[in-house]
């Protein structure tokens, strides 16, 4: 029993919070605004640090690393609003890849997948993964995605299939969908499978799409961390300088009770996500469990961060000019992705219920 | 990152729980230890564990524990609540006392004192708030007066909410020693002996009816220097030491809540065999209270080994005690819910524990430092809002 990062973990996470500082400022995130792309200098700088590939196997040019070294990058995404998929390209796509290979899919499946996997660790490749468990739904990065990972109903269940940037320019669309945080570049894919962009479909499919969702809410649930983390700090900040009745607001405890308690439901979350990481890279019995509790606790702590950090800001909180609605849009988007604090817990209790 | 526990530490607990299936009482099957019959059935039960060496595995063996670690202690209490086994009457020393004893006795206070406290022949309760000081812990005005002649402090007031005060052999209080300091300062830290001759106990009957709790009279009590715990006048750095105890890693092990959670998803699975439709109206409570019990044990391993590898637990206590003081209501109230018209059931059922436990819960808010004073300690020392 040893629950916590390694040096080396911990120092690479201070480099990319360093790098990120300086290259995702605020002013960087609303320029995402104005001109959303998924690859841009900043992203290259990812790549060339090793963030990009940091899932992708060694034999791709990646670091083969597991969720446990990935989940604190991710957190630092969040805590400057990163508007490039990180999450979804380097902790989703990229695991369900190399998790296709295990899965014995054809042939074929190592040679396509491995250039698609040199291409994230090469920073060249972002990718989009639609959500299993809510296949109408827009998915978060399709448009200007260079890979899309796409479930469709087959004759015998639920296929998994790959559209790359060949396919998409060969006639598969996406319809962008307009939505709250631009940098989400969330679309809707008009496509059609083939037998080319099959990837796998059978018995060993289902258990390589539940590890997706997992996956997908435990790096969800990490953005969700840093996002909480920066709004309480930028609000405490705020509550420090802002003067009212002649003293900061921070003084009061009116004041003082909305933001520990947003602080308590934070200290919490962390443990919790770390540890359905851990769950994860350990493929545990438990591992969808702690998974649904993380993305729970992440969201719920994410939401009252953002709730309490608008009503302490007060009405320059509801400006376009305050930098806080960056953080608020992202935590409202990312808490309803990849399932709700509401589903999750409904996952859990269905689980736990299974497993008297 | 590893979540596993060691070969030897699931030895040690099979050990543990081997030793707990052949000895613990059946559960509830002791009467309440708010009781004077239950008090001193708890202590035989106490006494019997400290006869294997089971009742403070964590202190060295000269004191009668196992010189095992933290981790092994949290597997312990993992076995512990399993077994169902009853709850601590020792717990004011064992858990607060003995870790600020640890950290500021002196090795014949260490002699004297833990032994008894382990073998639960002599056991603690703490005499800290007064009639006007609760929250406000530092405007306590409870005196000790020096007497040179005698070689001691002669201790005179009125404490009150002493869990256990009502059957207690001894009592670590708080008094002020030097009355023109500032109010933090000027505090000294007594361990005393509730049969010198001017200590006068007066039970106070709690919600429930039983007297768990008791105010003391202080009548120009005697008490030596050597049962002075600390420095003179630095009382409150030694009290805040256990009041970290209490809200942080030693009071309320995880087991307690993920046990009763496992018991909460039972329930859950009854009810809805019963009633679906009012099971399911709690189905999102339920699923709360359980995440809310393992975010707890994973903040606890969390923090251990933060401490194992040289850190310290500070403001973070005040955190935990929210959270599963917290915690602790959300299960028993939703058990409460799904029980529904039988909620207010006593008797000796499978399910009279969830009213007597919700009962219990609803002091964990208040005691330990209520939970508004602890969001001001997390506002202040963790966020470093300025104070008001």
């Amino acid at each position: 029993m040893h629950f916590a990062f390694t040096d080396q973990q911990l120092e690479f996470r201070d480099a990319v919070r360093q790098v990120l500082a300086k290259e995702c400022t605020t002013d960087a995130v609303r320029a995402a605004y104005d001109a959303p792309a998924a690859r841009t200098p900043r992203w290259d700088t990812l790549a060339e640090l090793g963030v990009c590939g940091l899932t992708v196997p060694e034999a791709r040019g990646g670091f083969g690393l597991g969720l446990v070294d990935l989940v604190p990058l991710v957190e630092e995404a969040g805590r400057v609003a990163l508007p490039e998929p990180l999450g979804t390209t380097t902790g989703i796509a990229a695991p369900l890849l190399v998790d296709l290979v295990a899965a014995g899919a054809d042939d074929r499946i190592d040679d396509r997948t491995g250039a698609w996997l040199a291409g994230v660790a090469a920073g060249e490749v972002t990718a989009a993964v639609a959500d299993p468990e809510r296949p109408a739904a827009p998915v978060a990065g399709a448009d200007g995605a260079d890979l899309l990972l796409l479930v469709a109903d087959g004759p015998d269940g639920r296929v998994l299939h790959g559209l790359d940037r060949a396919v998409l320019e060969g006639g598969a669309g996406v319809t962008p969908v307009s939505s709250l945080d631009p940098t989400r570049r969330l679309g809707t894919p008009e496509w059609q499978p083939t037998p080319d962009t099959l990837l796998l479909a059978g018995p060993g499919l289902d258990a390589v799409l539940t590890r997706t969702s997992d996956r997908a809410a435990v790096v969800t649930g990490a953005e969700l961390l840093g996002l909480a983390d920066a709004m309480v700090t930028l609000t405490a900040e705020y509550a420090k300088d802002r003067q009212q009745f002649g003293k900061p607001i921070g003084s009061f405890q009116a004041v003082k009770h909305l933001l520990a308690g947003a602080q308590v439901l934070l200290e919490f979350a962390r443990p919790v996500v770390y540890g359905a990481a851990w769950a994860l890279d350990e493929a545990s019995p438990d591992a969808s469990r702690a998974a649904s509790v993380a993305k729970a606790y992440a969201a719920d702590a994410a939401l009252e961060a953002a709730r309490v950090s608008l009503q302490v800001h007060g009405a320059i909180g509801y400006t376009w000019e305050c930098d806080l609605h960056l953080f608020l849009k992202r935590t409202w988007a990312l808490a309803e992705a990849w399932g709700s604090a509401g589903d999750h817990r409904a996952r859990l209790l269905g689980l736990l219920l299974a497993g008297r | 990152m590893d979540l596993h526990y060691t070969d030897a530490q699931e030895a040690f607990r099979e050990d543990a729980r081997a030793w707990l299936a052949d000895h613990a009482p059946a559960p509830r099957s002791l009467p309440s230890l708010d009781t004077a019959e239950g008090f001193e059935a708890h202590r035989a039960w106490e006494a019997e564990m400290a006869a294997d060496r089971w009742s403070v595995v964590s202190w060295p063996e000269e004191y009668g524990g196992r010189g095992v670690g933290i981790l092994e202690w949290l597997v312990f209490e993992e076995e512990y609540w399993r077994a169902q086994a009853p709850l601590r009457v020792s717990q004011n020393g064992v858990f607060l006392l003995a870790p600020t004893m640890f950290e500021f006795g002196t090795d014949e206070q260490k002699s004297r004192f833990l032994p008894p406290m382990a073998s639960a022949t002599e056991i603690w309760c703490q005499g800290w708030s007064e009639p006007d000081a609760g929250s406000d812990l530092a405007g306590i005005r409870s005196r000790a007066r020096r007497s040179d002649t005698e070689g001691g402090w002669v201790l005179s007031g009125q404490k009150t909410w002493a869990s256990r005060g009502a059957f207690a052999e001894w009592c670590f209080g708080l008094f002020r020693t030097d009355p023109d300091a500032e109010r933090h300062r000027g505090l000294t830290y007594f361990l005393i002996d509730m049969a010198t001759p001017g200590v006068t106990v007066r039970p106070i009957p709690q919600i429930d009816g039983e007297t768990g709790f008791a105010e003391l009279f202080f009548e120009d009590v005697f008490v030596p220097d050597d049962l002075v715990l600390g420095d003179v006048g630095k009382g409150w750095n030694v009290a805040m030491a256990t009041a970290g105890s209490e809200r942080g890693l030693s009071l309320r092990s995880p087991a307690r809540y993920s046990r009763a959670a496992d018991r909460l998803v039972d329930l859950y699975a009854r009810t809805h065999d019963e009633d679906p439709v009012r099971a399911a109206r709690s189905a999102d409570s339920v699923a709360q209270a359980w995440m809310d019990a393992e975010a707890y044990r994973l903040n606890t391993l969390w923090t251990a080994t933060r401490v194992l590898d040289g850190g310290s637990v500070g403001p973070e206590a005040s955190a935990n005690k929210i959270h599963w003081s917290e915690t602790d209501l959300a299960i028993h109230r939703a058990a409460l819910d799904l029980l529904g018209p039988a909620a207010e059931f006593h008797g000796d059922g499978v399910d009279a524990p969830w009213l007597d436990g919700y009962l219990f819960a609803l002091a964990g808010p208040i005691y330990a430092g209520t939970n508004e004073i602890q969001r001001n300690v997390v506002a202040e020392r963790m966020l470093g809002l300025p104070r008001g």
